[in-house]
């Protein structure tokens, strides 16, 4: 049954998940040092699963016959309805385990609710997905208050990429009618409800890193709504080019 | 032996591609077997989202039930509840563990190598999304441990 709802909401999950999956992939090869590198990789691999799960979700519930694939290669960016901050550029390591800290915490903080939500199959993919945020959590948080207290120069790194990322962090809680009307419905978790769960996590965490969020700093919001930064389409042009050169292609 | 029964039989006896000593069985993964109106469904569920063994297992479960005479079997995948390593059968720590990876036990991890109790992690992660990479203070020697999931 389409559910045109439902369907926008589990892309929008899934679209978070599978953008911050390719940024994390573009490590590969590239880590700090080898265990980092496989770090890094495992985690995109969790995210892909998570987005392959919520991509076919999506699919299904909107009812127009288009699988996973078909949303991951066949969509253009302003169909992208990803948070901003999953599409911004790596950078260095640190502001790389900045945006994942960001992001992680807002993952734990989801998850495990969503668990409870009326629709069994986002139920079921939230179940898996809050085990493996868990754990994520643990990683990029530790290295934040590892390059915070670390030295002078890990310290600026890292400050620098909360100040760049910080004002990403505030659409995480921006709602408009898909998440009003489906929390009403006990579907969605209300982005709203995250807000005090996440600056539990993030706070502490913060604190002890000695980094500080910058004052005054705005919040960035559009990318629900399609309205992405540029970065977003020059991701999109490497992930998307086999399938767009030869449409269909399989190996 | 039934059909459902013999159905389970050929199903858990699929080996993980990663980790060949561990069975499906094993694994914990084939949740459900059962005649669907004539026709055999058979419920697994994965381990970690993304791990690409997940659709190996599935495939190889597939070839071994159409082989045993279920060509018309369904296999479905079913995500709740989640895995978790507290399904891995006691006989597939002991066969891990022999392997030279630390099972999944809650609680202090011995080397599998030397059952040494003074060891460390050195990384979260591993080669595959299940394990994280440990070394033993007492023989020296690295080893993988089977995460608590």
């Amino acid at each position: 049954m389409a559910d045109a709802l439902t369907a926008a909401y589990a892309l929008r999950l899934g679209d978070d998940a599978l953008i911050l999956s390719h940024r994390l992939s573009e490590w590969v090869g590239h880590g700090p040092e080898l265990e980092e590198d496989i770090a890094l990789a495992n985690t995109a691999l969790d995210l892909l699963g998570q987005a392959r799960l919520l991509l076919a979700c999506a699919g299904e519930r909107e009812g127009r016959g288009r699988d996973e694939d078909a949303l991951a290669y066949g969509r253009d960016v302003l169909d992208f309805s990803n948070l901003l901050l999953v599409e911004q550029p790596n950078g260095d390591f640190a502001q790389t385990m900045m945006r994942q800290f960001l992001f992680d915490a807002y993952a734990v903080a989801l998850w495990p609710r969503l668990s409870a939500s009326r629709d069994e199959v986002l139920a079921g993919i939230a179940g898996k997905a809050a085990k493996e945020a868990a754990y994520h959590v643990e990683q990029s948080a530790a290295w934040v208050v590892r390059m915070g207290d670390g030295t002078e120069e890990s310290h600026d790194r890292a400050q620098a990429g909360l100040d760049l990322l910080w004002p990403y962090a505030g659409e995480i809680f921006e709602a408009d009618e898909v998440e009003a009307a489906l929390a009403e419905k006990g579907i969605a978790v209300a982005p709203s409800a995250l807000r005090e769960h996440w600056q539990a996590r993030v706070g502490p965490v913060l604190e002890e890193a000695g980094l500080a969020p910058p004052e005054g700093a705005g919040v960035r919001t559009g990318g629900r709504q399609g309205r992405h930064s540029e970065h977003l389409g020059h991701l999109l042009a490497e992930f998307q080019f086999m399938q767009r050169a030869y449409p269909g292609a399989r190996w | 032996m039934s059909r459902t029964e013999e159905a389970r039989r050929l199903a858990e006896a699929v080996p993980d591609p990663e980790i060949p000593v561990l069975t499906a069985g094993d694994l914990g993964l084939v949740r459900m077997v059962e005649e669907d109106g004539g026709r055999l469904v058979v419920r697994l569920t994965p381990t970690y989202s993304g791990c690409p063994a997940s659709e190996a297992i599935r495939r190889d479960v597939e070839a071994a039930l159409a082989s045993g005479g279920f060509a018309d079997a369904v296999v479905e995948t079913s995500l709740a509840p989640a895995w978790t390593t507290d399904w891995m059968s006691e006989a597939g720590k002991t066969k891990l563990a022999a392997y030279g990876i630390a099972p999944p036990v809650r609680g202090p991890v011995s080397c599998p190598h030397c059952g040494g109790a003074a060891v460390e992690e050195l990384s979260r992660f591993g080669s595959t999304p299940c394990k994280a990479l440990w070394r033993c203070l007492g023989c020296r020697e690295p080893f993988e441990r089977f995460k608590c999931l």
